[in-house]
């Protein structure tokens, strides 16, 4: 448990270290996360056990409903899309500093704005006019949703986790205002929706697969806020931010324009979610788009170290296991709760495991600061 | 004669809903104002609270005392609490982050155990008649007061003057505004905000009990929605003083009592406005009390959210 590498050691050597650190840090960074999942299945097996259920069975079905069979992918990709885009409205706010926790809320008024502006054309307008209108609303919303979380952080220095959480709920009351009243589809009478968007105006699958666009979109969002997080100069700003404001502040950065774009940008990617759930899931608009998808972002994106390329894999992964929770329930007669349990475990382990950062000397030791 | 009736209604039905709806209100943010005197911020109340009613409403079910149901939501939130005041003292775990895991683990353990206690009716808690002076149903009905309300009120003079006159006050309190302080005096920082979560933990169960045994009164997935991170809110806006929060928690259930007021009389348009009332209350108190410049007066100085 000492430190390998120390000031002074010859230039090849040193940059040599460095390396090896570097290589480690990474390590580090999927090793102690995998632990943390390691870790929560073994103590929700624990918990299994106590209840008198098979442990093996959970993990099979597991196994089965979210990987096992092409269907079964199917499934986990379908969920993992919306997944993608609501850990990215956490990563990015994260970049600065922020704990952003209401991505459901842009996530929800997305999908409302889409299937809104949609309703008064279905019959005669083009979808080429039609889907354009969705998709500007829906990021119009999510992002003016969150950036006004931005804008009350810098200029009011509101917290954001509370106020958007807060707004979320807010959001919520928005929808069923407008779904209950004055949008309401009258000949359905069970479930309080809006109109459908007519099935012209609907995003298909990719070429061979059941799956929707929004799983490709996803992942080109991602790859494309990678970038600029970590290959331009918003992204250096926004880092510089996140690390030490006042730092950033006396080098003259645009401080609060770098916290309320990125806060309007990480809305922007929810509300796209909300979209893709109305026009290539849903159809319409109703409360079953608040089905938990931004908070299960939250879970994917700390999982992903706020990395949005890491969010990829870590959003199937998470897909997988919500796409399970179906058969589970059937097979074994457990509460549809079961898969948020095991998140929510998933969750705190994860952030009790932080505390292992650099105790391990094979990861390039103590010096290495996160 | 008949609006002026209509009037008097809703504001009885005001009244009596404030002080329903007020006193969940009242537990969490006692809990969370002792929590975040000692200088460590707890977001999973929310968790806490919604547990705390699960397990209120089970126990009270399978042991046929409310008062029992009480007991063991104020011990399992205990457990919340102490779980966060344990793991925060680890070094680079973030005490916001590890609420928000707690707030989504704490909802999702309620949701699984309490999955087959959403049909049977368990024992409520009984209230106080305290409107036998009156001829009006309506006020009779409004002064039927749960004695938890009386307990939270008693329990905010307490903590006011705990803070102010005793030495645990002076301890919590100069944890919570210098670490170094406490530890150069030869107190643990660490036990003390582990206690000081531990109790405040303890309360917000208890106010979740409130919740499923009194008012709503049944336990189900969608009993609170946001109850306890209002809470946390309100503490902010109450500028970390129990008294304070008495007052704030009234206001909230005032605002919270709204909506089902007015739909006693028949006002049942915009019902979904008035249900986000107490949300749009919070955010405008959280933004007129907020600074961007200066930290806020009488907040503990190590507590992170209002670094």
């Amino acid at each position: 448990m000492t430190s390998e590498t120390k000031i002074g050691v010859a230039p090849p050597a040193a940059a040599a270290g460095e390396w090896m650190r570097r290589i480690g840090r990474s390590a580090e960074a999927v090793v102690i996360p995998a632990l943390a999942i390691l870790a929560s299945g073994i103590l929700f097996s624990l918990f299994l056990l106590v209840l008198g259920k098979s442990p093996g069975e959970f993990f099979e079905l597991l196994w089965r409903g979210g990987f096992g069979t092409s269907f079964s992918w199917q499934n986990t990709l379908v969920r993992s899309a919306p997944l993608i885009f609501t850990a990215l409205c956490v990563a990015v706010p994260a970049r600065l500093g922020m704990v952003i926790i209401g991505g459901e809320g842009a996530f929800v008024l997305g999908g409302f704005a889409a299937a809104a502006v949609a309703v008064p054309f279905v019959d005669w307008a083009s979808p080429w006019v039609v889907m354009p209108l969705m998709i500007i609303a829906a990021v119009a919303s999510g992002a003016i949703w969150i950036g006004f979380v931005g804008v009350l952080r810098h200029y009011r220095g509101v917290n954001e986790t509370i106020s958007s959480l807060l707004m979320y709920y807010i959001a919520v009351s928005i929808m069923n205002f407008f779904v209950e009243g004055a949008l309401r589809d009258p000949t359905n009478p069970n479930k309080p929706s809006t109109k459908p968007i007519g099935d012209a105006n609907m995003v298909g699958n990719i070429p061979g697969l059941d799956v929707h666009w929004g799983l490709i979109v996803g992942i080109v969002l991602a790859v494309a806020l990678w970038l600029l997080m970590n290959r331009t100069k918003f992204g250096f700003a926004a880092r510089i931010t996140g690390g030490n404001v006042r730092a950033a502040r006396a080098q003259g950065l645009p401080v609060g324009r770098l916290i309320v774009i990125s806060c309007a940008i990480a809305g922007a990617c929810a509300g796209l979610a909300g979209y893709f759930e109305v026009a290539a899931i849903q159809g319409r608009a109703n409360a079953s788009l608040a089905a938990g998808y931004g908070f299960t972002g939250i879970l994917v994106a700390f999982l992903a170290k706020q990395n949005p390329l890491a969010i990829i894999p870590v959003s199937i992964f998470l897909g997988g296991i919500a796409a399970a929770g179906g058969l589970i329930q059937r097979r074994m007669g457990m509460p549809d709760a079961t898969v948020q349990l095991l998140q929510g475990l998933m969750f705190v382990l994860l952030l009790v495991s932080d505390t292992l950062y650099g105790r391990f000397s094979f990861f390039g030791g103590k010096g290495g600061s996160r | 004669m008949n609006g002026e009736s209509g009037l008097t209604i809703v504001l009885l039905a005001m009244f009596a809903g404030a002080i329903r709806v007020s006193t969940p209100f009242l537990f969490v943010s006692l809990g969370e104002c002792l929590t975040e005197k000692s200088g460590r911020i707890n977001l999973g109340l929310e968790g806490t609270l919604v547990f705390g009613a699960m397990a209120a409403y089970a126990i009270s079910y399978e042991s046929g005392s409310p008062w029992l149901g009480v007991l063991a939501a104020g011990c399992g939130g205990a457990l919340f609490g102490a779980f966060h005041g344990y793991v925060c003292k680890l070094p680079k775990v973030n005490d916001i982050a590890i609420g928000i895991a707690m707030m989504l683990f704490g909802t999702g353990l309620a949701f699984f155990l309490g999955k087959p206690y959403i049909q049977p009716s368990a024992p409520h808690l009984p209230s106080l008649p305290l409107g036998w002076w009156s001829d009006s149903q309506a006020v009779r009905s409004a002064l039927q007061i749960n004695p938890l309300f009386f307990v939270g009120a008693v329990l905010a003079v307490l903590l006011w003057w705990a803070f102010r006159n005793t030495r645990y006050g002076l301890i919590v309190r100069m944890t919570g505004d210098s670490a170094p302080a406490a530890l150069a005096m030869g107190y643990s920082v660490n036990w003390v905000r582990f206690i000081a979560t531990t109790i405040g933990g303890f309360s917000a169960g208890v106010g979740g009990a409130f919740l499923s045994l009194y008012y709503p009164g049944a336990w189900s997935e969608g009993l609170s929605s946001g109850q306890g991170l209002m809470a946390v809110a309100l503490v902010i806006f109450a500028r970390w003083n129990p008294l304070t929060c008495f007052a704030a928690a009234l206001l909230f259930g005032a605002a919270g009592a709204l909506g089902p007021a007015l739909q006693s009389v028949g006002i049942t348009q915009g019902y979904y406005f008035f249900n986000a009332a107490p949300y749009v209350l919070t955010l405008f108190i959280m933004i007129a009390s907020s600074s961007p410049k200066r930290s806020l007066k009488g907040a503990p100085a190590e507590l992170s959210i209002t670094k």
